[in-house]
């Protein structure tokens, strides 16, 4: 089954419209919640009227942040730094307001309209204050509190001492547009409270820390509250991170006595939910005049917006430390000024900080080529590691883990890249269009990603009475095929049927212990914790099928769930007959790890510029990707394509505008615009598995990024060349009137 | 608790139904006649992911209000299945992996049942200019691109 497309096991719900998402769960007697949100950018709050709410019939409740002054601001999920603390987000807005959609009282009502309709009645007075809005500029957070609570500071290498030498040095200023992740499915959360224990759908991402962090809040025993996931509608890094809203339910659940559920609007997600990217960087490169670079230095300006939401530094941690990428660049150093600002919180979005760092990385590759009159891609091969140098290892920490890139041959995937393009074919094509007064061009981008974020993963295999197989994990699924994926190694390592097996995630109260779907890390940490139970299974399966069969286990094999004789097939017990006999078996394995396995990718953009609107056409994308392995070739690509198409969004179409007091001017999908099948081209993908990673039992890299990594940077060198302007592009998105502006 | 009581008729079935005039046909269909296939992704009319039929015709149900509905055939992604049969569309969506979080997809479904009973053989540009008119944030929209196009094939054979 390992390496085969089967059609995916969880599609039927989905197609049927039998699925359950979380607006489509229902309990009786729920209440709905609605939330008062700032419609200033920075205020104080000078007085919260809610007596027109609450005498409205049907309201059951109106809170303002003195009703849950006495809980803690929402932790951090990951990569801690020193100092940002006290700059975490209140459940509900407590004197202050820093962004426009900052949650500032909640409504709890019979029906959803009547729950909008008190909420439009209650009366919030406030005081401007200034507005915060350069990165570059950071003010103060409060008035003894820095807006730059910290930064991050990386490198290796005398920095100095090559620029000092250097033949050569280029100097940039590069900014990427605020965008973010935005699933078609908004946010939403259904609490209920029988008394005793917390049960809470709606979940999603990382199930299993929340239901801990939500105990640790309210103060309960984590054996009481219990996370259930159903079907989510995307998550893309912003989903299933722990929310002021989702508290919000939990309280009001416990102290209301109903179920409270929450569901999001669109409007509400463009402005609440976490936004990403949004970094200015300052990058300067030294090289060789014969366009080896022998150092990068960079300086940049994360935009956190009001508050340090979950993921900490967890973006610009990554940025500083993927930044080098596939190249040597013997000497390196990186300055993050993490900001604050008067926009919405920012957190992860699919490949976090590569995109941003990728962008910057290939810019000033590209400006170096440009410089010495190289050419773009012989400069970036005679820069890129080789595979006699893998392992590779980096003098830095990415999310504390040691940077080593495990596997990999860079020079190879380019050249494939090239030759199913026919690179030069296709460069004097372009070349004659360009001579017939056509604006077109190519660019590339090369990567490396990562993917396989430990500690650990637990998964549990059961062999039921009846004889089906359950695979129990505490992953989560956001539409990736995860359950799918997990039964096909499932049924390739056990010996089980595929169709019949069953996997179960997100659900707290079937496992103790689980990390999540994040860090595309789940094929690598998931995978090959199912491989472990399975194997394992499989052994006390083929002991008890000997007895049974009076066999010795080591003449015993299995397949499509029944356990034979090896070259007497005729004697054979199904797995329904073993768990009949044993009422059921099961195994229970992990996976740990303390290193990131590291896949790699290049892409590869044409476009055509139109001359009058300066409208940029994507005409045609090409990804190469290692994997490692694929499990299951069709997913990879689904994932590949589907992140391309992300990546475009975020470098031609999409962007959170604010205006000059801090509003935001993206608050519908009139404003904020995604790509329809209208903006995509034809993606082709080179798909390799020429370098299985060493780090796990099946080879396997993720991949749930690395179609979005490069694809900034691919299409801005493209404009480049299709405008013969090098260096043009400095700032994405590339829209038309930035376009026609430069 | 609504101001008007109305008969809803929806995969064939009548449902009679309380509802204030300002709920949305789709809000009716999920909270009134327990539909929840149709999904909202934005409730003002981009994103397409409630497109249900109308008399045969795609609509988006969350910019049509319910007391419209009276005296016309609703179709929605439930009633495709028949006799735990696949609809062709579904079938294909499930053969070339054309879902993958699955939010958008009973829309889309719903998008091309109904153009390709007025078309039952669009050209490619047809197609493209047919499929965006919703967004899905998941696929890139070629595996969608393809299982339309294999299940016209099919229900045209």
């Amino acid at each position: 089954m390992i390496g085969s497309s089967p059609r995916r096991i969880e599609d039927r719900p989905l197609l049927t419209g039998t699925a359950r998402f979380a607006a489509d769960v229902t309990l009786a007697g729920q209440l709905h919640m609605r939330v008062v949100r700032s419609q200033l950018a920075s205020g104080r709050i000078a007085a919260v009227d809610v007596d027109a709410a609450l005498e409205m019939p049907g309201v059951a409740a109106v809170w303002t942040g003195a009703d849950v002054g006495d809980l803690p601001p929402i932790d951090f999920r990951m990569t801690k730094v020193e100092g940002l603390s006290p700059y975490r987000q209140p459940v509900l807005a407590v004197d202050f307001v820093r962004y426009v959609g900052e949650p500032v009282a909640v409504v709890f009502a019979e029906s959803e309209y009547l729950a909008e309709d008190a909420a439009d009645l209650v009366f919030v007075d406030y005081d401007d204050l200034e507005v915060s809005l350069d990165v570059t500029m950071p003010t103060l957070f409060q008035p003894d509190l820095s807006g730059e609570p910290a930064r991050i500071e990386k490198g290796y290498g005398d920095v100095e001492k090559a620029f000092g030498e250097a033949d050569v040095v280029v100097e940039l200023e590069l900014a990427i547009g605020r965008h973010s992740g935005v699933p078609l499915e908004t946010r939403g959360a259904l609490a209920t409270w029988d008394g005793a224990a917390l049960r809470v759908y709606g979940a999603a991402k990382v199930p299993h820390y929340n239901r801990d962090a939500v105990a640790r809040m309210l103060g309960l025993d984590r054996d009481h509250v219990h996370f259930s996931e159903g079907h989510v509608g995307g998550g893309f890094g912003i989903r299933g991170e722990l929310y002021p809203e989702d508290v919000l339910v939990c309280v009001a659940a416990m102290r209301l006595g109903r179920p409270i559920k929450w569901i999001e609007d669109r409007r509400e997600h463009l402005v609440a939910a976490n936004h990403s990217r949004d970094q200015v960087h300052r990058i300067r490169a030294a090289a060789t005049r014969d366009g080896v670079i022998t150092a990068i230095d960079d300086e940049f300006f994360h935009d956190q917006g009001a508050y340090v939401r979950t993921h900490a530094a967890t973006v610009p941690d990554l940025t500083a430390a993927m930044l080098p990428g596939p190249y040597r660049i013997p000497s390196y150093r990186v300055t993050g000024h993490i900001v604050l600002t008067n926009k919405t919180p920012a957190g992860t979005y699919r490949a976090p900080g590569r995109y941003e760092g990728t962008f910057v990385r290939e810019r000033v590759i590209d400006a170096v080529a440009d410089r010495l009159g190289l050419d773009r891609i012989e400069v970036r091969r005679m820069n890129l590691i080789t595979p006699g140098e893998i392992p590779y290892e980096r003098d830095l920490l990415a999310l504390g883990t040691h940077v080593v890139y495990d596997s990999g041959d860079y020079p190879t995937l380019l050249d494939a890249v090239l030759d199913h393009v026919d690179h030069t074919t296709l460069v004097a094509e372009l070349v004659s269009r360009r001579g017939r007064g056509e604006l077109v061009g190519m660019g590339v981008g090369l990567f490396v990603e990562k993917s396989g974020l430990g500690p650990f993963d637990e998964v549990r295999i059961e062999l039921s009475e009846d004889g089906t197989v359950e695979v129990i994990t505490g992953v989560a699924s956001i539409g990736q095929g995860i359950e799918t994926a997990m039964a096909q190694v499932c049924a390739s390592a056990l010996g089980a049927d595929f169709e019949s097996i069953r996997v179960t995630h997100g659900q707290t109260d079937r496992i103790d212990r689980g990390m999540g779907a994040f860090a595309t890390r789940t094929t690598v940490m998931t995978g090959s914790a199912t491989l472990a139970a399975s194997q394992t299974l499989r052994r006390m399966i083929i002991d008890e099928a000997a007895a049974m069969l009076e066999a010795s286990p080591a003449d015993l094999d299995v397949a499509e769930g029944r356990v034979f004789v090896v070259g007497s097939p005729g004697a054979s017990v199904g797995f329904a007959e073993v768990g009949a006999v044993t009422g059921g078996l099961s195994a229970t394995e992990e996976f740990t790890t303390d290193h990131m396995t590291y896949p790699y990718g290049v892409h590869l953009a044409v476009v055509a510029v139109d001359a009058e609107t300066s409208a940029v056409a994507v005409e045609r994308f090409v990804i190469g990707y290692d994997v490692g392995k694929a499990i299951n070739p069709t997913l990879v690509e689904g994932q590949l394509v589907g992140a391309v198409a992300q990546g475009l969004g975020g470098a031609l179409y999409e962007e959170f505008v604010f205006d000059d007091h801090g509003q935001p001017l993206a608050t519908s999908f009139m404003d904020y615009l995604m790509p329809t099948l209208t903006e995509m081209p034809p993606v082709e993908i080179v798909l390799s598995e020429a370098t299985p990673s060493p780090l796990n039992p099946l080879g396997v890299k993720g991949a749930g990024e690395g179609g979005i990594t490069a694809v900034g940077a691919a299409v801005a060198a493209a404009i480049d060349d299709a405008l013969t302007s090098p260096g043009l592009v400095r700032r994405l998105p590339v829209t038309p009137d930035r376009l026609r502006a430069v | 608790m609504g101001d008007h009581t109305i008969d809803l008729t929806v995969n064939g079935t009548t449902h009679s139904i309380d509802v204030e005039a300002r709920m949305t046909l789709a809000d009716a269909l999920r909270e009134e006649c327990g539909l929840t296939g149709t999904h909202l992704g934005c409730e003002h009319g981009v994103c397409g992911a409630c497109t249900v039929l109308m008399d045969g015709q795609p609509v988006r149900a969350c910019l049509v209000f319910a007391v419209q509905c009276e005296g016309v055939e609703i179709s929605t992604v439930e009633g495709l299945a028949r006799d735990g049969q696949l609809h062709p569309l579904q079938q294909a969506f499930w053969d070339h992996h054309g879902l993958q979080c699955g939010f958008c997809t009973p829309g889309f479904l719903m998008l091309a049942v109904g153009a390709l009973a007025e078309n039952p053989d669009p050209s490619d540009e047809e197609m493209i200019e047919i499929l965006s008119s919703n967004l899905c944030r998941c696929t890139g929209y070629q595996n969608i691109v393809k299982a339309v196009k294999a299940a016209a094939e099919h229900m045209r054979s």
